[in-house]
């Protein structure tokens, strides 16, 4: 896209206002709520890689966890046993590199089918990778999980800085520069004629085919893709939660990802990343004031499934759309 | 010991026959997976074990293992209750808003049974005892477990005599062979999804019934079995009642010998199994 083009769309602008104010964050908001704010972000990359198997290719994955878990051990693994090669700039390409290689064998798998089958297929082997994260205490410790230290950047060392700080200063610049890389290449892909294929696939297979788009093969690409950007999300969540469990690979925690995709709205690029952040406050509000979260979340869900098919930012378009009429 | 081994296979077997049959139905008749079975199935098994611990051993024997039917007549009203209210108006709703409507109810039931039973667990093992020991083959082996696979086998002929023998029964599966077709023969559609719909919840109630003497009912009591249904249901094939059988069976034997042998790997190798027959036969051992 041109320096033209992209004068002349309004999208671009706000993108980019959103940008510089993304940049003053950390001085706005209180350590507790930056935190907050980061794994809003963290779920934001999710999001956006979900959102391409769901929103443009039609494949509902019950088991995105799967690649998540992938994402985080990495960096959990690697802090456990090559220690010396734990710095980010080596730990992001390795959790590409092992959600990639994940994606691959199960996408391999799940592809050949569509629909109700592909979602349990997905799921069935994302509790696979539970089950072996789970029973393999002496590897991956099991339901205690591991410890995640803090990394390195460039040869610059966070030591004897706590958490907190490490959060607030370096890494909310890291993790905001790799979101917004995510949030281009996405967009580049989805506006490629690569991402034209996927919804040509996603809106009629048949006639996907006839034109000569192979289907299946494209399908297992934009799977690996998502996988790998959903593993990148898990690796730099690790970081902001200190600790993995093999929770991560259980459907329930799939589910959540599905869940903030369709509370943004799937139909809409910019939706995943709406819903991953009001899901991340509304997960913590619910959790901090009751015991029975589960059901706060499970009752919102039910509405808006009833209610708000599109998700928020699909309500808020279609308003959008409504008043622009009337004023015209 | 290969003895035992065979008879825990078929044990798991039948516990996971009433489980994938009931999802194997819904799934069949509706078209929708629903993720809450897991949860109707802990439903059971908490109102039986409730049950059996308030009526303790003040009635006579018998009318103990009939309370494990509680289990069965409660899931079976909250299925009625969910299918009237939310499930009725996802028909003609795509795959995503199904699942994730009964992903949402999944959650909501998990803590409807925190605020009833609290994080206690139950313990009901009177029909268990009660039965002790019978020897077979030089093995000594609970007749409990003996009883469980009697009840699955008769629940499963009455199903297949139901299905294929009554009027009721070849309305359902003229819904599941073409769900449009069956309305323009007129059938009452929503009547008889509700039907189907509660039947289903009632098998996974029963199964968590019959399971709660042997295991306490604890929170979480249905994630692991919901698991399983699925692999047998994706093992035997979409909405196929012989594929429930034959899964339940593999599932069963894979476990009860993987237990035995590769205890610590018992569940990825069931995976693995289920796996490979994918690959080889994609649509699944039955499936269409």
């Amino acid at each position: 896209m041109g320096l033209k083009q992209i004068s002349k769309n309004p999208r671009w602008i706000i993108y980019l206002l959103i940008f510089i104010a993304l940049l003053f964050i950390p001085r706005m908001l209180s350590i507790h709520d930056l935190m907050l704010f980061e794994y809003g972000i963290t779920f934001a990359i999710v999001g956006l890689g979900f959102n391409l198997l769901l929103g443009y290719t039609g494949l509902l994955s019950f088991g995105h966890g799967a690649y998540f878990a992938a994402g985080a051990y990495s960096v959990a693994m690697i802090a456990k046993y090559l220690p010396q090669a734990y710095s980010l700039e080596i730990l992001i390409p390795a959790s590409l590199f092992f959600s990639l290689i994940l994606s691959i064998i199960f996408g391999f798998v799940c592809v050949r089918h569509t629909k109700i089958f592909f979602s349990i297929l997905a799921l069935s082997l994302s509790m696979l990778l539970f089950a072996l994260l789970f029973k393999l205490y002496h590897i991956t410790g099991g339901s205690d999980g591991l410890r995640v230290p803090l990394p390195t950047l460039f040869g610059m060392s966070f030591k004897g800085i706590r958490r907190p700080e490490f959060l607030s200063g370096t890494y909310y610049y890291f993790l905001l520069g790799v979101f917004s890389i995510s949030f281009l290449v996405m967009r580049g892909i989805v506006s490629s004629p690569f991402g034209k294929a996927l919804q040509a696939i996603r809106d009629n297979e048949v006639r996907a085919e006839l034109i000569g788009i192979r289907v299946r093969r494209y399908r297992l690409y934009a799977f690996m893709i998502s996988g790998m950007f959903v593993g990148l999300g898990g690796a730099l969540w690790t970081f902001v939660n200190g600790h993995v469990t093999a929770d991560l690979s259980h459907w329930v925690f799939s589910g959540e990802i599905v869940y903030m995709t369709l509370l943004g709205g799937f139909g809409i690029f910019e939706g995943p990343i709406i819903g991953a952040m009001i899901f991340t406050y509304l997960k913590l509000y619910a959790m901090g004031n009751t015991q029975y979260w589960m059901f706060v979340i499970g009752a919102t869900l039910i509405v808006l499934v009833l209610i708000l098919p599109n998700g928020v930012a699909g309500a808020v378009s279609s308003l959008w759309t409504k008043v622009k009429k009337k004023t015209n | 010991m290969w003895v035992i081994y065979t008879l825990n296979g078929l044990y798991f077997a039948a516990l996971l026959f009433l489980i994938s049959l009931g999802l194997n139905i819904i799934l069949g008749v509706m078209g929708i997976l629903n993720l809450a079975h897991g949860s109707l199935y802990a439903i059971g098994a908490f109102i039986a074990a409730w049950v059996i611990i308030a009526i303790g051993m003040k009635v006579p024997p018998f009318f103990l293992y009939v309370t494990l039917l509680s289990g069965l007549v409660l899931a079976g009203i909250v299925g009625f209750l969910m299918e009237k209210s939310l499930i009725r108006f996802m028909y003609k709703r795509t795959l995503e808003y199904q699942l994730l409507l009964t992903f949402g109810v999944l959650m909501l039931l998990e803590d409807v049974i925190k605020m009833i039973w609290g994080g206690q667990a139950y313990y009901a093992s009177a029909p268990f005892d009660l039965l002790g020991k019978v020897d077979i083959g030089g093995h000594v082996y609970p007749t409990y477990f003996l009883f469980v696979m009697a009840i699955a086998l008769i629940a499963g002929l009455f199903i297949w005599l139901f299905m294929s023998k009554t009027k009721l029964g070849i309305m359902l599966r003229a819904i599941s062979l073409d769900r449009e077709m069956a309305t323009g023969l007129g059938l009452d559609i929503n009547r008889l999804s509700t039907f189907a719909f509660v039947l289903g919840s009632g098998l996974a109630g029963l199964a968590g019934a019959l399971v709660v003497p042997t295991t306490p009912a604890l929170l979480g009591f249905g994630h692991e079995p919901l698991i399983l249904g699925f692999i047998v249901v994706v093992v035997g094939g979409l909405g196929s009642l012989k594929g429930a059988l034959v899964g339940s069976l593999l599932v069963g034997f894979t476990r009860s010998f993987g237990i035995a042998i590769f205890p610590e790997i018992e569940l990825p190798l069931l995976f693995l199994i289920a796996g490979i027959i994918l690959v080889v036969k994609p649509e699944g051992l039955f499936g269409r």
